[in-house]
């Protein structure tokens, strides 16, 4: 690191505690928060920031991409990512982590649903929904196939790098549906927001919290509860030589950061520790933003002024 | 009599096209059983490259030493030093100058305000290009600003600011080199092949380990994209300079870097400034893929609206790109075109009359906006939107037109790009490279018979093969689309003055456009999957198909026209046996380059679920697999380079059959 550089932080820190912001005796270079593409996230990553500040950290958001960001959180360039999801980043966390750079700051509270759904209108086409069985049902694949698909039905899945095991949960469950991949999850709500619009068939994959489950009716399938033995042990379900035959797994939302933040600003480390949200309180925060067209700042802002004495404790005040 | 040979060649050529296509037919038909490897590439000689790869971007980023510095110190000290002009810019355009970091940075000097960022952009329009100038620029400046976009604009701007003056810099220097030297010319080009035709999702990975996370490993990204026309076009416009010229300098005494600095660059500026303007718009480009990793603006902000399907907001945040690109695009052909005029009067004010007001705005400009905040910081109850409207358009299609796309998209899907995409699969590999390096040897003889061979063979060997067809069916088809869209089109611009105003505001708009902009109102129209994709790549790939055609028809010389008007051809006939023939060279060379176009959409276009090149290269950067993209990035670039070399060549031999060229 040059040499000015460190100067100048050295300075910064003087020129700070001399400002005396009380409790944080500690680095005052900024703690660097990283923010994605997708609201929830952003809420999440700006109730912290605004929290850390409350306790007198010097706080910075710098935008950078969900899986990417692994390379700056390692290299200490980043500090803190916020959300890191168990359905679609734990390979890439499980990599980082065994680098011994960074570390995971624990569950956020929130948990990641995922799973395939449907708009409520589809019900009377197919009427044993949600449970998974209707599906079998070959009038009811039909009724979700397009011209390329049919006569099987269509699935829209998550882009490839999601993961998910779709094309082995339809052969083990034996559904006749087709599995598409979409691109990115853009490309995912664009599909229900058309189909929606024209209240056209569509099956899709679906995750929560997100806007999506508040502002379209529908409902998840139920497939057979996810459990270890489903993915790993073929003899498992009701499929005796296949894994996968059950839903996809409730996850954590993981926050997970650059393994120095311990040392560099022990008390931000407890207060990120120690953060913890629920899926009702982001789902609605994400549909105000989303859908009722606040901004990031305000609905956080709105929190931290309606839930005080709970931030206050994750930073021992 | 004298006809006779070329019959006689043209025979045996003929001949030789045959017995090829017919051995390709037969391999291809009944070889199956036979030669099983020649249709799977065998494994156990397969090439890891992929794994090579990543164990040697391992070693460079943990282990390279110079001795006294390892190399990841290195590329650290090169980001820190990028990140001096980069932090000033944007302290001047955005944040302002600031004491301290993060959330306790105190601002000690506001940013210009847009009432002094557009006066001084209509400044340099009426200094380069008169009063017209002056308006488009403060025009495309305050479309930025009215509609709310100031900010993200500024933080865009200060990183094209940034990367334009050292990718101009850099290809100068490397194409000077390459002028020189002609070993250096030899390594290099490759070098620069490999470096415009890599999808930037590839190396993004390696670089940003290397450079950190930020705006600075944006610059950097998008200066490897951005500077190979630079470096390309230099070394071209040197070579250029007319002897007489460079036989004055030596007469003169001029030493070796007078020479150069004095006499070659400034007498091929014309050409160096197209090359500025190449960089500028390549930069632009990179707009989007440099805010997923950290560099903010107005590409992140395209994204972010996309993400809530608030499609208004995306295109104007799109817009604003190309409002962008349109002002910095003008300017940069206007200083080209600008001659160095004497000086009208004496005294600083007289000399100087721009440069002085643009101060004297600018501080006034300060001034009145710590007075009246409005001044500094456009009012958000002044902006515009365009709300919902377009999403509001999109719907209303949605519901009354779907089920007529649908069908439309149905029978172009079933009829022709599945039963396409089934043919080229199923190729051998053995086959497809032999048939290439059978056409490399006849257009260009046995050097560009090995190059081929060798590309399509490497391509093969490290696995890539089934995803490589599946590339080569999207943007063949695409290309075949752009061709048969933007060919008429350019001829009718080219005939006629005021078909070309319109359409050349059309092209420019797609180029800059970042294309997620109607990626997805396209997926609503017609579902994930290759036709949207080969919307999105025909719309951008018919940009080069138009230009090209028009250049060439409008290169035609005109007494050539006369001359067949004076013996009576029809209009029609003036056009399909005179202008088209002649402008032949020029419609390959646009070609080309809608090839190149549609293979550097391919990253975009995995975005909506394609299983080509580009979405290997995407899954790689997901999972942070340096190797892989690089693998995947380089199969994209070979196709591009025996694509490129083969229509090259073939563009040779039409122009020297039409005795523009020796052969």
């Amino acid at each position: 690191m040059p040499k000015t550089f460190l100067k100048l932080s050295l300075a910064a820190s003087a020129v700070a505690l001399m400002a005396g912001s009380g409790w944080a005796q500690e680095s005052s270079d900024p703690i660097k928060l990283t923010l994605h593409d997708w609201t929830g996230q952003l809420i999440t990553t700006n109730l912290m920031g605004e929290v850390l500040k409350q306790a007198g950290y010097n706080v910075e958001y710098v935008q950078a991409d969900y899986l990417a960001q692994f390379a700056g959180l390692e290299s200490g360039d980043l500090h803190v990512a916020m959300e890191m999801w168990e359905t679609t980043g734990r390979d890439a966390m499980d990599a980082s982590t065994a680098t011994g750079k960074t570390e995971v700051f624990g569950p956020t509270g929130m948990k990641a649903k995922e799973e395939w759904w449907y708009p409520s209108y589809m019900k009377e086409k197919c009427p044993g929904l949600p449970n998974w069985e209707a599906l079998k049902d070959e009038a009811c694949a039909e009724a979700f196939s397009t011209a390329e698909t049919a006569p099987k039905g269509r699935y829209l899945g998550g882009p490839v790098t999601w993961g998910g095991f779709d094309d082995e949960r339809v052969e083990a469950l034996d559904l006749p549906f087709e599995v598409i991949h979409a691109g990115t999850d853009a490309a995912l709500f664009a599909e229900l927001e058309s189909a929606y619009q024209r209240q056209a068939p569509i099956m899709l994959w679906i995750y929560a919290p997100h806007w999506a489950p508040a502002k379209y009716e529908g409902e998840w399938v139920e497939f057979p509860e996810y459990t270890a033995e489903c993915y790993n042990d073929p003899a498992w379900g009701s499929n005796p030589d296949m894994a996968y035959d059950c839903g996809k797994p409730f996850g954590e939302i993981w926050k997970v950061g650059w393994a120095g933040v311990k040392d560099k600003w022990p008390g931000a480390y407890d207060a990120i520790k120690a953060f913890t949200i629920d899926n009702d309180e982001m789902g609605q925060m994400i549909t105000e933003v989303d859908l009722d067209g606040k901004t990031v700042e305000q609905v956080t802002a709105e929190w931290m002024a309606a839930n005080e004495g709970r931030w206050k404790a994750w930073i021992g005040q | 009599m004298r006809r006779r040979p070329t019959d006689e060649r043209d025979l045996s050529g003929w001949a030789g096209w045959a017995l090829t296509l017919a051995l390709f037919v037969g391999l291809w038909l009944y070889g199956g059983q036979l030669f099983p490897w020649a249709f799977d590439y065998p494994r156990s000689i397969s090439i890891p490259a992929a794994r090579w790869i990543t164990s040697f971007t391992k070693w460079l980023l943990n282990e390279a030493t110079f001795g006294l510095f390892t190399f990841a110190e290195l590329t650290r000290f090169i980001a820190a030093v990028l990140d001096v002009p980069y932090r000033f810019v944007l302290s001047l355009l955005s944040t302002g100058f600031q004491s301290g970091e993060g959330s306790q940075a105190v601002q000690i000097l506001p940013p210009l305000s847009w009432v002094a960022v557009i006066g001084t952009g209509a400044i340099l329009g009426g200094y380069a290009g008169g009063a017209r100038l002056a308006a488009l620029v403060a025009g495309c400046l305050t479309f930025v600003l009215v509609f709310g976009q100031w900010q993200s604009a500024m933080v865009t701007l200060a990183s094209i600011l940034v990367a334009v003056p050292l990718g101009v810099a850099g290809g100068l220097l490397l194409g000077i080199l390459a002028f020189r030297h002609s070993w250096f010319e030899r390594a290099i080009r490759p070098v620069l092949d490999l470096m415009q035709t890599i999808p930037v999702f590839a190396y993004l990975v390696p670089i940003l380990i290397l450079f950190g996370f930020g705006p600075t490993a944006a610059v950097v990204a998008t200066l490897i994209y951005a500077m190979p026309p630079m470096t390309r076009i230099t070394e071209l416009a040197l070579r250029r300079v007319p002897a007489e010229l460079t036989d004055l300098g030596r007469m003169v005494g001029c030493t070796r870097r007078q020479m150069m600095w004095r006499v070659l660059v400034p007498a091929s500026k014309d050409p160096l400034m197209v090359g500025v303007n190449q960089v500028i718009m390549l930069s632009l480009n990179m707009v989007i893929i440099a805010s997923m990793i950290g560099a903010g603006g107005l590409g992140f902000d395209v994204l972010a609206a996309l993400r809530r399907l608030d499609f208004g907001a995306g295109l104007e945040a799109g817009l604003a790109i190309v409002a962008l690109a349109v002002a910095l695009d003008r300017l940069s052909q206007a200083f080209a075109r600008l001659r160095n005029e004497p000086a009208r009067g004496n005294g600083p004010v007289a000399r100087h009359p721009y440069l002085l007001s643009g101060v004297a705005l600018i501080l006034a400009a300060g001034l009145a906006g710590l007075a009246v905040p409005a001044l500094q910081t456009w009012p958000d109850a002044f902006e515009l939107s365009t709300g919902a409207f377009w999403s509001n358009v999109v719907q209303w299609i949605n519901v009354n037109f779907f089920d007529t796309i649908e069908a439309v998209k149905n029978a172009v899907l079933l009829n022709l790009l599945v039963p396409f995409k089934r043919f080229l699969g199923g190729l051998p590999w053995a086959g497809v490279t032999a048939l290439l390096a059978y056409v490399g040897w006849r257009l260009g003889g046995w050097r560009l018979a090995v190059l081929v061979a060798s590309l399509a063979g490497l391509i093969a060997a490290t696995g890539q093969w089934e995803k490589a067809a599946i590339t080569v069916y999207l943007c063949g088809i695409s290309t075949v689309f752009a061709m048969l869209i933007g060919v008429p089109i350019g001829i009718l611009a080219s005939e006629r003055e005021g078909v070309w105003a319109p359409v050349r505001i059309i092209i420019d708009t797609l180029q800059t456009l970042p294309s997620f902009v109607y990626l997805m109102p396209a997926v609503m129209l017609f579902r994930v999957g290759d036709f949207t994709a080969m919307i999105a790549v025909v719309a951008y790939a018919v940009v080069p198909a138009v230009r090209y055609t028009v250049l060439g028809l409008k290169g035609v010389d005109p007494r050539l026209t006369e001359a067949g008007r004076a013996m009576g051809c029809t209009p029609g006939q003036i056009l399909w046996r005179i202008k088209l023939r002649l402008a032949l060279p020029e419609i390959l060379l646009g070609l080309n380059q809608t090839v190149m176009f549609a293979l550097s959409m391919l990253v975009i276009t995995a975005l909506v679920g394609t299983r080509d090149l580009g979405q290997e290269v995407y899954i790689a950067l997901t999972k942070a697999d340096p190797g892989r993209g690089l693998v995947a990035g380089l199969a994209v670039a070979f196709i591009a380079i025996i694509t490129d070399r083969l229509i090259s060549a073939s563009a040779r031999a039409a122009r020297a059959r039409l005795g523009l060229e020796a052969a």
